[in-house]
């Protein structure tokens, strides 16, 4: 099919009897930038990795491009990974060079002006903001068709964030499909769908708004929250301190009103965060896979 | 830059905190006259990014460094519970040992604690795992009921959920928000804004220095002008007050010297839309930047 850049159909992959991933099925087309997300060990990294042609698939199929990954196929790919992958004893412009030498590109193009007072100096010396653009510019490079980024804005201030999505964005827009993790959930909205993985399977996809669809939240708003938020603890729920407010994902606020007891207190509903539907899917039915 | 007095100022107990800190290494300010009140009872989050000066401020605060200039207000050391940035846990050592060599340095008596703790943070199981086996989310849990173990006065937590899973960071913070129930200040830096806006208070750092201080609504209420949301990229002038977010464009129109904001929104209109911590906090960035780049013209 045309404009699809990768997909996997049924992967699977096994470390001896722990499955890291299983059974799943995603396409990424051209100009779409697909957000995975999924708590540590949800095999997130494993799946990119058999993208990547790194790591063999235990079963199923990963297509790149229409065929099977290869060296031909890494050549179309721009990845960086969440150690950011650079050569720590190199300068950032010898690192370019490198990179450059290795997939055939230009050496100069694309290199911002703004990483010109770097060049010289060792990329283990700079700071890490500066590192994450010197990855961002050697993974873009070479005009990747497909860009895989994981992780990619870890640590970074609001300001530089948003920057590395305007990266991100303009590389969608000039027609390369995007796959990137990532732990910040107010991040899903550059996105133009997600895919949640939770115990090696896709748990949900769809675009932000279907995923958090109507979920609500139950809100506890008193103000003795400290021993409110003893009597829910003393029963198992995981309450959010939000102000003065407690939000407690996954529970009915009947439960809520009862583990408050004698406590006084406004027990309501809110419409619910993305990181909310997020908590009670991976964390209650992450054995129930969508397809 | 700090916003008015309200509510949330402390009207009983103590503080902790810095009045004017400056740290220096060497030539560079690490921090440049910071000052950051911790209140028992409430979590003060620091915010920014990869070298703003995050982790120079929570050392001074937990007794690891000492001021070059101004005043650091700090229990006596067995007050206090600090994790570092990274872990803070013993890698050889399993999740019960670890506490156990806690509870005996800070003479903690009894196991009681430790065993709550340990189911309130889900490693009950894990109790006899190497802490070096542990995934990301759980060594930060580990680390975090180590730190509040011994029932700290003052509670300084580095990063704590840093690299840590949306779910993980759900139940982080609810250990964090147990230990100020039970009547601790807290310290925390995070570079996850929405994490930032649950906070008590709140103090940005850039370079060292102070960006924006205040509770989250003084801080989004004291930004100087207005937000406006619009589909494509501006041009000209307005594109150095834009950023990106929400695969939208976020304009910042700042307000004129000699009124408020204009009524009118950027050349190409759009439609204003209502700040949040993280548009405050990226607006602080840009004057900053934006006044840098005018002085050296």
């Amino acid at each position: 099919m045309s404009g699809v850049l990768a997909e996997c159909a049924g992967v699977t992959r096994t470390f001896g009897r722990f499955v890291a991933v299983d059974r799943v099925d995603l396409r990424l087309h051209s100009g779409e930038v697909v957000g995975l997300l999924g708590a540590n060990g949800a095999g997130k990294t494993t799946l990119l990795r058999m993208l990547l042609g790194l790591l063999p698939v235990s079963a199923g199929e990963v297509r790149l491009f229409g065929e099977p990954p290869s060296r031909g196929t890494r050549r179309r790919i721009g990845y960086v990974p969440q150690s950011l992958g650079l050569y720590d004893d190199l300068t950032a412009a010898e690192n370019l060079d490198f990179s450059a030498a290795v997939f055939g590109g230009d050496t100069s193009r694309g290199r911002p002006a703004a990483l010109d007072p770097f060049g010289g100096i060792l990329v283990g010396a700079l700071p890490l903001g500066v590192q994450r653009r010197v990855a961002f510019t050697e993974a873009l490079a070479h005009r990747p068709d497909l860009l895989i980024l994981d992780e990619p804005t870890s640590g970074v201030d609001p300001l530089a964030r948003a920057r590395l999505w305007e990266t991100i964005g303009d590389a969608a827009a000039a027609g390369a499909g995007v796959l990137v993790t990532t732990h910040y959930m107010d991040e899903a909205g550059e996105c133009s769908r997600l895919v949640i993985m939770a115990g090696g399977r896709v748990v949900a996809r769809g675009t932000a708004a279907e995923i958090t669809g109507d979920h609500q939240v139950t809100v506890v708003e008193t103000d003795d929250w400290a021993r409110a938020f003893g009597a829910l603890e003393a029963v198992g729920l995981v309450a959010a301190l939000a102000g003065r407010a407690l939000r407690v994902p996954g529970a009915h606020a009947d439960d809520v009103r009862r583990a408050l007891g004698g406590i006084e207190a406004r027990v309501s509903l809110a419409p619910g965060t993305l990181e909310e539907r997020f908590f009670q899917l991976t964390s209650t039915s992450a054995t129930e896979a969508v397809g | 830059m700090s916003g008015p007095t309200s509510s949330a100022e402390p009207v009983r107990g103590d503080w902790w905190g810095t009045d004017a800190v400056s740290v220096g290494y060497g030539k560079v300010p690490a921090l440049d006259r910071v000052t950051f009140r911790v209140v028992p009872g409430q979590v003060s989050v620091v915010v920014g990014g990869d070298g703003a000066g995050r982790t120079t401020l929570l050392r001074c605060l937990a007794g690891a460094l000492s001021a070059s200039q101004g005043e650091i207000r700090r229990p006596a050391a067995s007050q206090i519970g600090y994790l570092p940035a990274g872990s803070g846990t013993y890698p050889d050592l399993t999740v019960a040992e670890n506490l156990a060599f806690r509870a005996a340095v800070y003479g903690v008596r009894g196991a009681g604690r430790s065993a709550e703790y340990l189911e309130r943070a889900g490693l009950g199981a894990a109790r006899d795992r190497p802490a070096g086996q542990l995934s990301g989310g759980m060594r930060q849990k580990l680390g975090v009921i180590a730190a509040m173990l011994h029932q700290p006065a003052l509670l300084v937590l580095d990063e704590p959920t840093t690299g840590v899973d949306p779910v993980s960071r759900v139940e982080l913070w609810s250990l964090i928000a147990r230990a100020a129930a039970e009547g601790a200040a807290v310290a925390a830096s995070t570079s996850y804004l929405d994490e930032a806006q649950r906070a008590s208070r709140v103090l940005a750092l850039d370079g060292g220095r102070e960006l924006a201080a205040g509770t989250p609504e003084q801080i989004v209420a004291a930004i100087p002008g207005t937000v406006w949301v619009m589909d494509a990229r501006p041009a000209g002038d307005e594109a150095r007050r834009a950023w990106r977010r929400n695969a939208r464009w976020r304009v910042w129109v700042p307000a004129t010297p000699d009124g408020p904001a204009t009524a009118d929104g950027p050349a190409d209109r759009g439609e204003p839309v209502q700040p949040d911590l993280q548009d405050a906090v990226t607006i602080a960035s840009l004057a900053r930047e934006l006044a840098t780049a005018g002085d050296r013209r």
